[in-house]
């Protein structure tokens, strides 16, 4: 019988094994993936023994600080309430962390690489977070969520030159105090949102069209309605029939039946690859956490399937209808790499990482993404947009004395009842602007565009 | 040097990890160190030496060095618990002084243990009485869904830790008889020895009352300490793997069946593959578990330092001082600490089945095979949980984890392997 029990023996041996090693992944291999779990309030506690660096807009508004407890701990406090809770997120021991609080956890507890952190602790140096100073302006971010609030929509304005995020709005947003509440959403609109881009997406095919060499502004195309794309006929807005127009024409009066030929034309290859330069099909490059952000693209069943997939209809997709779903931000830096003469800047929400002695230690911005187009051609689909403001689908959104380039999109979502996800994306000479209001009766151009506008005017176009 | 000797020596360094340990925490604590630790550690090595003074005078020839090992997860265990709350920590003290003395009725009472075969069925019908009295209407309690504990008016019990003892008694006693019986009988079909039908039915019975009891009790993991005890038992007494083979799958289909549909472990096994998914709800427990053993790392946060609840006051780890212990122990310890504590176990399963191999009949071999196994899978069935190998259940860390029914339990049964091992060793 002692053959049996030696062998039992062997087997408790390797069940206690399995114990030791499932033991060393929880406390040593998988120990970082755990820390770094939302979840995890040891964590977030720990670091409420820190005093949390600030977060503050522009000109200086405090958007969260830090308030010391009486039992050495920090609370945060987020002054600005929902208006900012999007792009801030918070910092909480339930709920961790989200938005900024998040991506700049690291700068915010004033963490250091090993060697910093022993010297500090030879001089009994107490770690404190260094200060974020943000692109945010808290005016026009309030004109933003004035104009949004109560319904399902988002508006993103960025730099033209730097990519700054100037504004970063969504509704419905939450109340950083009141995490949790019934009714309120942490889900970002602006860069988690799936919209059809709807016409919008028809400066994405200009820019194509034009830096391939294959048409110019003046091209001769025929806008005539009900044109055969796909096996099925396309129809122009309201069915109206253009003859022999120029492209230009055909984008300030946003022809479907011109864009969806043209999208054919290009290709499926040509079509991937410009979607590809303007960074559709993954995560914007914004300095935010990656699972508040979503790719743009075609999109199957959750997830972004290329150009050249049977499944995509490449004419309906170049008008943005078919399977194409985008978020606001993207459709913004679409805007924002036209107006840059053609070069794709990484979007950035903090302009620099101030230490607690005043000195600036990290500059996010200005990134370089690429270069999308050449700049003539980045000039001549400027000049386009320019005249959908001024003659076409948007003049809603055009600003006195400066001249604003744009186009506006209505996605159909229920044809019967009317309801439309309204688009307009704009840019000025500074500053680039894409505004979407969910499932609304209207247009583009009559609902999005003066959102656009105001926005632009706070500012300061 | 004589085994009692030997075992007198290893008690000293368990007593000076007790003050060590205490005088660690009071450290932590608040900066001072008082007396009180010093005081532990010297109640506790006389307790030690009080039990140590009944192994040398009635049974001289028993193992040196299982003693000793209890000892050590003991003072261990008292330490992590008062490290938890200091209240428990004086409560199972008493359970300690209690435990011992059952320790020493048991061996003065069970010196010839081989009257435990006569009374095998009423032994076993006592297990199984234990086993279900916590669905007895009015005394029965249900803790997280699972029916394991009773209360009889200010006193709550385990029945089920003593349960374990009966069980074991029984099967080795069984075992004995028909080990001979189900090996010559048996016929080979296809490369499987299978049983002979009629001896099959006591394999059935088992595995029917190890299903039973998940389905009426409700806990997968006590479900599996039984039914791979008996398993132990029937390979070692048997030494035909087939035989366990057609038990893990009879084992593995039932468990799968109730899973499927009962609704409790249905959700301790969601809880078990996925515990983020309802992290604010059933799934807090072992994730909070997984979050404080990240936070020990490989030395652990220093005893006494580990954070236990939230600045609310509200609980970070439901069950510190008794499902969640060895949670605790990583995190104050680290990985080290874990690892020294999971091979002390080892060692004490390696003394128990050294016992089980040096004994004379068959019964004294498979009553401490059955002890050994039982108690080395309960340690695998409640480590294995909190480190997410296999589902969560309400078990206790034996001699560690805070709770009367188990100490008691664990001292019968320590007590039964050192008779054993006296007669065992005698010339």
């Amino acid at each position: 019988m002692n053959t049996p029990i030696f062998r039992l023996f062997a087997l408790f041996v390797v069940l206690f094994a399995v114990l030791v090693g499932f033991t060393s992944r929880w406390a040593v291999f998988g120990a970082q993936r755990l820390r770094e779990n939302d979840h995890n309030s040891r964590v977030v506690l720990e670091e409420q023994r820190i005093k949390r660096g600030v977060i503050r807009a522009d000109d200086g508004a405090v958007l969260a600080g830090s308030t010391a407890l009486s039992d050495g701990r920090y609370a945060r406090r987020y002054p600005t309430g929902s208006l900012f809770a999007l792009p801030i997120g918070y910092d909480s021991v339930i709920y961790g962390r989200a938005g900024l609080e998040k991506y700049y956890n690291d700068q915010l507890v004033g963490r250091k690489d090993d060697f910093g952190q022993l010297l500090d602790s030879l001089v009994k140096k107490t770690q404190v977070g260094d200060d974020l100073r943000t692109t945010l302006d808290p005016k026009a971010q309030q004109v933003a969520m004035d104009a949004i609030q109560g319904r399902k929509g988002a508006v993103v304005a960025l730099d033209v030159k730097t990519g700054a995020v100037r504004v970063l709005a969504g509704t419905p947003s939450f109340d950083p105090k009141d995490l949790g509440k019934k009714g309120t959403s942490t889900f970002n609109l602006a860069t988690q949102g799936l919209f059809p881009p709807g016409s919008t997406f028809k400066t994405v095919t200009a820019t194509a069209a034009i830096d391939s060499g294959r048409y110019q502004p003046d091209s001769r195309v025929s806008g005539k309605n009900g044109k055969v794309i796909s096996g099925t006929p396309l129809n122009n807005f309201g069915g109206e029939n253009f003859g022999d127009i120029t492209l230009t024409d055909a984008l300030t009066h946003s022809v479907n039946t011109v864009w969806a030929e043209v999208g054919v034309k290009l290709g499926r290859q040509t079509m991937q690859e410009y979607m590809d330069r303007f960074g559709f099909g993954e995560d914007p490059p914004m300095d935010y956490p990656a699972g508040q952000m979503q790719p743009s693209g075609s999109t199957l069943r959750g997830k972004i399937i290329p150009m050249t997939s049977s499944r995509v209809d490449v004419g309906r997709t170049a008008i943005g209808q078919a399977l194409l779903l985008v978020t606001p931000l993207q459709m913004a830096s679409v805007a924002q790499t036209i107006g840059n003469g053609g070069v794709r800047m990484e979007p950035r929400l903090v302009e620099k990482v101030i230490d607690p002695d005043g000195r600036t230690v990290q500059t996010p911005l200005p990134k370089r993404a690429e270069r999308v187009m050449s700049t003539a051609t980045a000039n001549k689909v400027a000049t386009m947009m320019k005249s959908v403001v001024r003659e076409g689908s948007g003049t809603a959104a055009a600003l006195a004395g400066v001249e604003l380039a744009g186009k506006t999109g209505t996605a159909e979502i229920d044809i019967a009842r009317n309801i439309n996800d309204l688009w307009f994306i704009g840019f000025t000479g500074e500053v680039a602007v894409a505004v979407v209001i969910a499932g609304e009766q209207g247009q583009g151009g009559i609902v999005a565009a003066p959102i656009a506008k105001r926005v632009l005017q706070a500012l300061g176009q | 040097m004589s085994a009692r000797n030997r075992e007198l020596l290893a008690l000293i360094p368990a007593s000076l990890l007790l003050t060590a340990g205490f005088a660690a925490i009071f450290i932590q604590r608040s900066d001072v160190l008082s007396n009180v630790s010093l005081t532990y550690g010297a109640i506790f090595l006389g307790l030690c030496f009080a039990g140590h003074l009944v192994i040398r005078f009635t049974l001289p020839n028993a193992d040196p060095y299982l003693f000793p090992l209890c000892a050590v997860l003991a003072c261990f265990g008292l330490v992590v618990v008062y490290r938890i709350d200091d209240t428990l920590a004086r409560d199972q003290a008493q359970w300690f002084v209690i435990g011992l003395i059952l320790f020493v009725i048991t061996i003065v009472a069970l010196r010839d243990f081989r009257v435990l075969e006569r009374y095998r069925y009423t032994i076993a019908f006592a297990g199984l009485a234990l086993l279900l009295l916590p669905r007895v209407p009015g005394i029965g309690q249900q803790v997280n869904g699972a029916y394991l504990g009773i209360k009889l008016g200010p006193v709550a019990f385990q029945p089920a830790e003593f349960g374990k003892i009966a069980i074991v008694i029984f099967l080795a006693a069984y075992l004995r008889d028909t080990r001979q019986v189900l090996v010559q009988g048996s016929r080979r079909f296809l490369g499987i020895t299978i049983p002979p039908l009629k001896h099959f039915g006591p394999l059935l019975v088992v595995w029917g009352a190890a299903m039973f009891m998940l389905v009426f009790i409700r806990d997968l993991g006590s479900s599996l300490m039984y039914f791979g005890a008996f398993l132990a038992l029937l390979y070692v007494a048997t030494n035909r793997f087939s035989f366990v083979l057609i038990g893990l799958l009879l084992f593995a289909g039932g468990a799968y069946f109730f899973a499927t549909t009962v609704g409790h472990v249905q959700e301790r096994i969601d809880i078990w593959l996925d515990p983020f998914k309802d992290y604010h709800g059933s799934g807090y427990q072992i994730a909070n578990g997984l979050f404080s053993m990240a936070d020990g790392g490989l030395f652990g946060q220093g005893l006494g330092v580990a954070l236990l609840n939230l600045p609310s006051g509200a609980p970070l780890i439901p069950a510190p001082q008794t499902d969640m212990i060895f949670a605790v122990i990583v995190n104050d310890l680290g990985l080290a600490g874990g690892c020294g504590l999971i091979a002390v176990y080892l060692l004490i399963a390696q003394r128990g089945f050294k016992i089980a191999t040096l004994a004379h009949d068959s019964f004294s071999k498979l009553l401490a095979t059955g002890l050994t196994a039982v108690m080395a899978l309960q340690v695998f069935v409640i480590i294995g949980g909190v480190t997410r190998v296999i589902p969560l259940t309400g078990v206790t860390l034996p001699f560690v984890s805070y709770g009367g029914s188990s100490v008691m339990a664990n001292f019968i049964l320590l007590a039964l392997l050192l008779v054993i091992s006296d007669r065992a060793r005698t010339p």
